[in-house]
């Protein structure tokens, strides 16, 4: 069997240029990047055949990968059928067993250098047995499958940072992918889950450039994780206007006021719910009428409840904007 | 090829579940003997758990399962309010009914008032009138609606995306005709993608995917395993289902994200729902959200009532020897859920509580969720120590686990299934292995009489010319799950025209802020938050001290499915059922297992998450 490129299975799916063109518009625009990148992209993804993913799952509950399955652009199923080969994911994959393993080192051997490894879930270090698969501890199947990939990204807060299982008191002695994988170069997606589109988009412009996006100081890409919540939010005039919700279904909650005084954690978190929202855009916690959790941010399990206000509110500083260096020194 | 007598077949890792599954089999030939069943991850999440802010809990009990990824919350929220309640009414009765159960772990006498309470402050808890304690009728509405969508959408991810590739063979698709494929489509159901353009495009499409040579998800598979039955028409028919099932779900999961804020892990409160509604508002449940809400409501039910239900009728139909085999148990356990009322009122619910044993429907057994005797967990295969040996069982609010890893080295090829062998508990009621899920579920509204559960389970049988026994097997599980899909996907049209009809009538209360406010809770208290989630019963126990959280125990459905066997080598309910008339055509391709297991829809995150600890780690303060 020859591999065709995916420009030829599109063309021969029907999927137009121009449909084809405007996806790779879609995913310059939410990246951020001028729009001669359109033509790159383009250019990119028709050209190669379809690059192999190996995904990894370890400590974790399935949501990161619930996520990407809710992705509205592109689809999951678009994407691994038209852009990427994922060639062992264990949620998906139709293999079970030997053959399934078989086709994690099959996928390996043939793709030395060049396939992407994602990770979900964190790595107990406390205990070889406290994870296994196929036999093989986590840590083991991490440094194995990570050897010869080309770039890591870590799905979701807990291979990001450790997660729910690092939470106090961490009985597991849960760490990160970072913490074990040190020579690679390494893309955190937090979130819990993590917005689909901001996996998409990473490995769409890994796929186009051959490298990972720009990363703020938690490694996490800028286009998604370079401002706030509190920075985008639609409430914020009612902050400023210290206009605030006091309990839930009362009357600040029944007309749109800020969350702030219920907890909201909005303004210490960095990622773009309040831009690209949930489930193609429908809502977000904040809009829904709950305080943003703080869920992509390293240990806000350990933060203090999540119902406390972060601070008096007439302490509030408004936080620097988008920009690497800004959040670097935040 | 065949296994020499008492081989050892291992599948690890299990696929297109969630979490980490291992099955080892003693094999006699190629018929299965013996099978242990084996969750080989572990976190703790009751372990976090502890110390912790009751209202706080739904989040980290969430993130047990991201699949299921409503339940967990849900029972939380209920736990904390439940044991709200019992104290408050417990309080209420003191002096009266003293050392009732919800006030056994509560210190005696004047301590109880004015010692301090939550957050140091002190507790000016009164009990409140029981008119004011309800929780209110929409936010139970729309916690129903919640957990109906999350059933329906959970279901049919289910069949299509976890399960259907055990039936479905998905290079065979390449030799359909369309137009046939178009034609007998269109004998099954009103859906109206069904044309021959559509089919001809879905096959262009696999076709492509197999000449590329990178068949990604579906490399390294069963294809051609003669245990395939389906003709290529009907594999086609199943695969564009396959693809439009994933398209469907991305929009109707829209139900979580306007009451919940998103989807995976929407979110919840104590007291209600965090949700409010206001017609005249441009955010919340507004007149906006509630078109929304009827057009995912309408396209959940088109799509059961078209696609999916239709689907497991047909293919059902060419695998009925998988009605003889996969029984296990014949002992089935429900807690109920879905109240029309509140979940006090087990009369309310939907779905009934109760326990059938030994196939047995014309006695349903009572189920008592407080009564120590009758829900406890063994950890005699388990890798876990009890403080008094591990033969003895422990109720819930009793419950403690102590992490003790006795398996072999990683990178092992056998675990030594005659001692611990597995990360899962082995509950038991009252001695007995039960099986929990849907096929419980129907099994209990049939007993009990339900009029459309009736009407749905005997046309099926009928249809498929089975017989009730039929029930008891891998493929009465797996049309089950869509019989009471159809029974849900009715129930959320009801439901969401009673929400409407509040609203209409002014009624637009979703919270209660006396659940939610420390300052009016008692300090201390037990309580039990009960749900059946899709993969069957759930139950998080909650004791309470101080404020806080001081001990936390999750019982799970898959822990009850697919627990290891008990201190009397009682098998689990996964374990039985493959061994009841489990022979492989292809030991090296375990597609029988995969059936099985699947039919039960297991979900290994949730079964494994039990870390509890006494003593001294029970006394643990989190640094706020």
């Amino acid at each position: 069997m020859t591999k065709t490129t995916l420009n030829e299975q599109l063309q021969r799916s029907g999927i137009s240029r121009r449909t084809f063109l405007k996806f790779c518009a879609t995913t310059a625009s939410l990246l951020a990047l001028p729009q001669c990148a359109v033509a790159e992209i383009a250019q990119a993804l028709g050209s190669a055949s379809r690059p192999t993913v190996i995904w990894l799952p370890f400590q974790e509950c399935t949501g990161c990968t619930e996520s990407i399955l809710r992705s509205h652009a592109p689809t999951l199923e678009s994407l691994i059928f038209d852009h990427v080969s994922l060639d062992y994911q264990h949620t998906i994959m139709a293999a079970a067993g030997d053959q399934a393993e078989e086709a994690r080192r099959t996928a390996i051997k043939n793709n030395k250098g060049k396939y992407l490894l994602l990770v979900d879930g964190s790595v107990p270090m406390g205990n070889p047995g406290y994870s296994t698969i196929s036999g093989i501890s986590n840590v083991d199947m991490l440094r194995e499958s990570a050897a010869h990939a080309a770039g890591v990204i870590a799905i979701g807060t807990c291979a990001s940072f450790g997660g729910i299982p690092k939470a106090n008191p961490n009985p597991t002695g849960a760490v990160s992918v970072a913490d074990i994988i040190t020579d690679k170069p390494i893309v955190n997606i937090s979130g819990c889950p993590p917005l689909p589109i901001a996996i998409t988009a990473v490995l769409a412009y890994y796929l186009t450039f051959n490298r990972f996006p720009d990363l703020d100081h938690l490694n996490r890409p800028l286009a998604f994780f370079g401002e706030t919540i509190h920075d985008r939010c639609y409430r914020r005039p009612f902050y400023e206007k210290r206009m605030f919700a006091k309990s839930f279904d009362d009357e600040g909650a029944k007309n749109g006021w800020c969350l702030f005084e219920l907890g909201c954690k909005g303004p210490e978190t960095f990622n773009a719910c309040a831009t690209v929202k949930w489930n193609q855009g429908t809502s977000f916690p904040i809009e829904s009428g709950h305080p943003c959790l703080g869920c992509s941010e390293p240990d806000f399990w350990d933060k203090g409840s999540f119902y406390q206000p972060l601070f008096p509110w007439q302490k509030y500083k408004a936080k620097p904007g988008k920009g690497q260096q800004k959040h670097k020194g935040s | 090829m065949k296994k020499t007598e008492n081989e050892r077949l291992v599948v690890d890792p299990i696929t297109r579940i969630e979490g980490h599954l291992r099955i080892e089999a003693e094999m006699d030939g190629n018929t299965i003997k013996r099978a242990y069943s084996s969750g080989t991850s572990v976190r703790g999440i009751e372990l976090i758990l502890q110390g912790r802010d009751p209202r706080d809990a739904w989040a980290f009990a969430q993130r047990i399962c991201g699949v299921c990824t409503l339940v967990h919350g849900m029972a939380s929220v209920r736990s904390v309010e439940n044991t709200i309640k019992k104290a408050w009414l417990s309080n209420a009765k003191l002096g009266v009914k003293a050392g009732s159960p919800a006030m056994t772990s509560m210190p005696k006498g004047p301590m109880r008032h004015g010692m301090k309470g939550h957050k140091g402050r002190a507790s000016t808890a009164k009990t409140p009138d029981k008119m004011d304690i309800e929780i209110p009728q929409n936010a139970q509405l729309i916690r129903n609606i919640m957990i109906a969508t999350q059933y329906v959408h959970d279901h049919v991810m289910h069949f299509y995306h976890l399960h259907a590739l055990d039936w479905v063979d998905v290079v065979s698709a390449l030799d359909a005709d369309p137009v046939k494929t178009a034609r007998l489509a269109g004998t099954l159901s009103a859906y109206p993608r069904s044309s021959p353009g559509y089919f001809k495009d879905m096959k262009a499409k696999v076709k492509r995917l197999v000449e590329s040579g990178q068949l990604g998800i579906f490399s390294n598979a069963y294809w051609g395993h003669p245990g395939y039955k389906l003709p290529a028409e009907v594999n086609l028919m199943a695969l564009a289902h396959y693809l439009d099932a994933l398209e469907w779900q991305r929009d109707v999961v829209k139900v979580h994200t306007i009451f919940g804020g998103k989807n995976p892990h929407p979110n919840f409160v104590v007291g209600g729902v965090p949700s409010p509604i206001n017609l005249d508002a441009s955010t919340g449940i507004n007149t906006q959200r509630l078109v929304q809400l009827q057009d995912a409501i309408s396209q959940m039910k088109m799509f059961v009532d078209e696609v999916y239900f239709p689907d497991i009728l047909a293919i059902g139909g060419y695998y009925k020897d998988w009605s003889l085999r996969g029984e296990g148990l014949g002992n089935f356990l429900t807690y109920g859920d879905l109240p029309m009322t509140s979940m006090d009122e087990p009369d309310s619910f939907l779905f009934p509580r109760g326990a059938i044993l030994g196939r047995d429907l014309k006695t349903i057994y009572d189920v008592d969720l407080d009564e120590p005797s009758e829900i406890q967990e063994f950890v005699s295969s388990s890798w876990y120590r009890y403080k008094d040996g591990n033969k003895n069982g422990l109720h819930p609010f009793e419950g403690e686990t102590k992490l003790e890893y006795t398996g072999p080295t990683p990178p092992y090829k056998h675990l030594d299934t005659q001692a611990e062998y597995s990360w899962l508990k082995s509950p038991r009621w009252k001695g007995h292995a039960m099986e929990v899920g849907p096929l419980a579920r129907v099994l209990m509204m049939y007993a009990k009489k339900n009029a459309m559960a009736e009407e749905i389970v005997d046309s099926s049988l009928s249809l498929l010319k089975l017989k009730e026994g039929a029930l008891f097997s891998t493929l009465g599980r797996t049309l089950a799950r869509a019989v009471e899909t159809k029974i849900v996907v009715n129930q959320l049209q009801i439901w969401y025209d009673a929400l409407l009809d509040n609203i209409a009538k002014g009624n637009t209360t979703t919270f209660n802020p006396l659940y939610f406010d420390p300052q009016n809770w008692p300090i201390n208290g037990q309580g039990v938050g009960v749900m059946e989630a899709p993969r069957g019963a759930l139950g998080h126990w909650m004791v309470m001290h101080n404020g806080s959280i001081s001990n936390y125990q999750c019982v799970v459905p898959t822990t009850w499915n697919a627990g290891p066997r008990d201190p009397d080598l009682k098998a689990g309910a996964y374990e039985s059922a493959l061994q009841d008339k489990h022979t492989l055509y292809d030991p090296d391709q375990p597609l029988e297992i995969l059936r099985t297991l699947h039919s039960f829809d297991p979900c290994l995150a949730c079964a494994v998450h039990v870390l509890d600890a006494q003593g001294e780690e029970r006394l643990r303060v989190k640094v706020r």
